[in-house]
């Protein structure tokens, strides 16, 4: 991300233009644009962390309303087959669902609350262009909360696993078979990987609503969806297709089938790291245009927030 | 250098025009005061000083095109848009890491120093805080820059009287040196008097007035003029005449003070009596800023 790098040094490039007066400090503004963008949108941990509680709290519930199913559950009996990892997937996938309507609602607002409450008059104030403004909030998106939502399920399965454990070892059974079934770190590669891909997958959706939020002067949500939805309605009438309704799914969902040999049902999705296809999803030619698209996006974004006129 | 300098500044929206081709050059060091009514182009002018909007003609501000260097330009340049723009979700220790984060002219200390004569706490939140507190903040953290143009668009509006008498002290006595120049506009004129070294009005996209303080001082004259010589001032031209107390008083411009000295008390007015006089009270009855 060349552009990144230089947002960095762009304090620098006044270095050689100040003269008699003292030399100014290294600033961050990319970094400290993030930064902002947490202080102003705590849901974008807190989301991600209540549901990782939400889960662990579920087991605990779950545990203790019926006691009787634990021991066979937890340690992988046969007529429990392949209940032990539910509730690692389970939790797993809400965390990652949970980011996916964070991140999205949280480029919706991006751009435009700033303007809406005119603070973007003090923003401006600053010496911090706007391209790195825009790049800090897809920062977000792209490698803040992939970050957060690893953590986050790192330390729900990690929690469950525990509590699992000791309740284990109440009733006097090994944790080791568990252990051995679950393969954890596996798990957790497979996982950041698929998270990775899946970000990359997603950076055309983010780009996207990121420039209908500098765009739009209110209800950027509606001007991010009517269109399509109108577009795939029309389309329906008329020619009796459903071409948008396809492309917008697989722009969501398309990148597991490509990044993953899509298991047998009973398996566990991220488990077996030999079901990674890391070459199929980085030689598909739809995921680097989705990329060039966001590229494209996010200059547009970075224009837009030049030209808008405050409030 | 000129800090600022304009030529044939303009801008539209739509079929209104906001700024008809203006003209301007600010000199380092000056302390300018922008007086219009609603809608005059003020706001529209230091906007496109500060590259927030796009504009027509030639303008520079410290050497640079602020439409396409504004963040270039804000190592050098602070401003306050108005008293309302600091999110309602900042703490003043966030906006203080912040701005000391991103300005590499920002002197964390001189900011925290401001902030100790206030009641301001470090843990408090912008939509916590009273209108006057916002200010005072603000105030803090762009006085704590070492800029060589500080504009104020409205800096003092909703204000109550306490803060507004503050706010210009500290920004005199604390701030300005004479190697800053600082651009204001502003409704409470009266308020500005004493303060300005050039004063410009401003009246539909144009510029209607523009001098230095000292000019204006001896250019305008107001008499209160005696009855028996009504007619004899009358007869040297007046720009303006109002009634106080039964007794006629008259605008003069360009007219030698010991001359009018003959007709009655002679003092320098006030700026809003010029200013009155200058754009007149139908400019009024337009309304709306911008």
């Amino acid at each position: 991300m060349s552009p990144a790098v230089d947002a960095v040094l762009e304090p620098a490039a006044g270095v050689e233009e100040t003269g008699p007066r003292a030399a100014p400090a290294r600033t961050r503004p990319l970094y400290w644009s993030v930064r902002r963008e947490l202080w102003e949108n705590r849901s974008i941990y807190l989301a991600p962390l209540s549901v990782a509680v939400f889960a662990v709290t579920a087991l605990l519930v779950h545990g203790a309303t019926m006691p009787s199913h634990m021991p066979g559950m937890l340690a992988n009996d046969p007529a429990h087959a392949g209940t032990a990892s539910v509730s690692y997937r389970v939790g797993g996938l809400l965390v990652l669902m949970t980011t996916f309507v964070v991140a999205a609602f949280y480029c919706l607002e991006a751009l435009s609350s700033e303007r809406r409450d005119r603070s973007v008059l003090f923003w401006k104030s600053l010496p911090v262009s706007d391209r790195t403004t825009v790049l800090a909030k897809a920062t977000i998106p792209l490698g803040v909360l992939p970050l957060i939502t690893v953590a986050a399920v790192v330390a729900t399965q990690l929690a469950i696993f525990l509590i699992s454990a000791v309740t284990l070892l109440v009733l006097g059974q090994g944790v080791a078979p568990l252990w051995g079934e679950l393969h954890l770190f596996r798990l957790w590669t497979a996982m950041l990987y698929g998270v990775a891909i899946m970000m990359l997958w997603h950076a055309p959706v983010y780009g996207f609503l990121l420039l209908v939020s500098g765009w739009a002067r209110r209800t950027a949500v509606l001007w991010a969806v009517l269109p399509l939805l109108a577009l795939g309605v029309v389309e329906k009438l008329t020619m009796n297709t459903a071409y948008v309704a396809s492309m917008v799914t697989y722009r969501l969902l398309g990148w597991y089938g490509k990044a993953f040999a899509i298991p047998a049902r009973e398996e566990i999705p991220f488990s077996p790291l030999n079901r990674l296809t890391p070459g199929r999803i980085l030689g598909s030619a739809d995921l680097w245009l989705g990329l060039a698209f966001a590229a494209l996006c996010l200059a547009a974004a970075a224009r837009l927030r030049r030209q808008r006129e405050p409030g | 250098m000129a800090c600022i300098e304009a030529r044939g500044l303009r801008k539209t929206f739509g079929r209104t025009v906001a700024l008809d081709g203006i003209d301007l050059r600010v000199e380092e060091g000056r302390i300018l005061g922008i007086i219009g009514p609603n809608g005059a182009g003020k706001t529209t002018a230091l906007q496109a000083m500060l590259g927030l909007t796009p504009f027509q003609g030639e303008l520079s501000v410290l050497g640079r095109d602020p439409w396409t260097e504004r963040d270039r330009l804000m190592h050098d340049v602070a401003f306050i848009a108005d008293v309302a723009v600091l999110p309602r979700w900042l703490r003043v220790s966030q906006a203080m890491d912040y701005v000391e984060g991103v300005h590499p002219r920002f002197d964390r200390a001189r900011a925290e120093e401001f902030l100790a004569k206030t009641d301001i706490r470090r843990d408090g939140k912008v939509g916590q805080m009273s209108k006057g507190m916002v200010a005072q903040l603000h105030l803090a953290l762009v006085m704590a820059i070492d800029a060589r143009l500080l504009v104020l668009d409205e800096p003092t509006l909703g204000l109550d009287i306490l803060y507004r008498k503050q706010f210009y002290d500290s920004l005199l006595n604390d701030y300005f040196d004479h190697s800053r120049t600082i651009v204001v506009t502003t409704h409470q004129v009266e308020e500005l008097q004493d303060v300005l070294t050039d004063l410009m009005f401003m009246d539909r996209g144009r510029i209607v007035l523009d001098c230095g303080m000292e000019a204006f001082e001896t250019r305008f004259l107001e008499v209160m003029v005696r009855p028996e010589h009504a007619a004899a001032a009358r007869a040297l031209g007046p720009v303006h005449e109002r009634q106080l107390f039964g007794r006629g008083i008259l605008l003069f411009d360009g007219v030698d003070r010991r001359e009018l000295a003959a007709l009655g008390d002679v003092r320098t007015p006030g700026i809003a009596d010029v200013f009155v006089a200058v754009v007149g009270s139908q400019a009024h009855a337009q309304g709306g800023e911008r």
